[in-house]
């Protein structure tokens, strides 16, 4: 299971998302980062990770697609609160150092 | 019928919603099996990657279609190294699964999709497919870890 809530924050939208990101869900969590670049046209996008339990290749392909989205739109995604098993599993996939990545919601709303 | 060295066999059916109750079954076995936290979560991922494949490739999501999960402890013998280990094996009446989706893709060619063959291969140290009579074979096979208490093969036990 997965559950997704957004708030707003002047010109950032921070969505809070907490379960997996797994085969069953990561097409919900793709679809709403996509909204929120394509539609909503919103120019900073953080995702805020501390409550995901478990994110697996069709998640972080989800994730990818997200930031490929923000750059077609001259927007930015930012990801905030990684788990370690959500770090390890981008770690493992050489996808660190694409993202960018906040310890906290704080920190990524200054950047 | 009794299956030697058999720890855990689960019916499934191809639905997305089942890979989160096989990951706490496979976790729960491994840290049983004395894996440590690193590799149980390896092969968690490793056993997901493969099951969500069979459903996405091999069944082409087509929900309700039969896969069967086989776990048991074996004796493995892989390139230079033999000794006990934890064998999984999943077999799905799905499409022919080519061979060209095991080989997964480059890391630095950042794009999504194409990570889930990378998983699996990181948490496990064999990988074999095979297809007979129109059923995909996938083995697993994970050394167990050396302080892992000797037992004999084939009895099901721990």
């Amino acid at each position: 299971m997965v559950k997704i809530a957004t708030r707003r924050l002047d010109k950032a939208a921070i969505l809070d998302i907490s379960g997996d990101i797994d085969l069953a869900h990561s097409t919900e969590v793709r679809r709403v980062v996509l909204v929120e670049f394509r539609e909503n046209r919103t120019p900073k996008v953080i995702l805020n990770l501390i409550a995901v339990n478990y994110i697996d290749s069709s998640g972080v392909a989800s994730l990818v697609e997200g930031l490929k989205a923000s750059r077609d739109v001259g927007a930015r995604m930012m990801l905030v609160g990684l788990s370690p098993i959500v770090y390890e599993v981008l770690e493992l996939s050489k996808l660190l150092k694409i993202f960018e990545i906040y310890d906290t919601e704080a920190l990524a709303l200054e950047a | 019928m009794a299956r030697a060295g058999l720890l855990l066999r689960l019916e499934l059916t191809s639905n997305p919603e089942i890979l989160s109750v096989v990951r706490s079954a496979v976790t729960c076995l491994a840290a049983n099996l004395g894996f440590p936290e690193a590799d149980t979560r390896a092969l968690t991922r490793a056993v997901d990657e493969a099951l969500a494949n069979v459903i996405r490739h091999a069944y082409a999501n087509r929900p309700g279609q039969p896969i069967e999960l086989l776990c048991r402890r074996v004796t493995e013998r892989a390139a230079e190294k033999r000794g006990p280990a934890l064998e999984i094996v999943m077999v799905d009446r799905g499409i022919s699964v080519v061979r060209k989706k095991f080989c997964g893709r480059e890391l630095d060619d950042v794009r999504p999709g194409g990570l889930g063959m990378h998983f699996i291969q990181n948490g496990v140290d064999v990988v074999q497919y095979s297809r007979h009579l129109r059923k995909n074979r996938l083995r697993l096979v994970k050394f167990l870890p050396a302080q892992a208490p000797e037992q004999a093969n084939g009895k099901g036990e721990w």
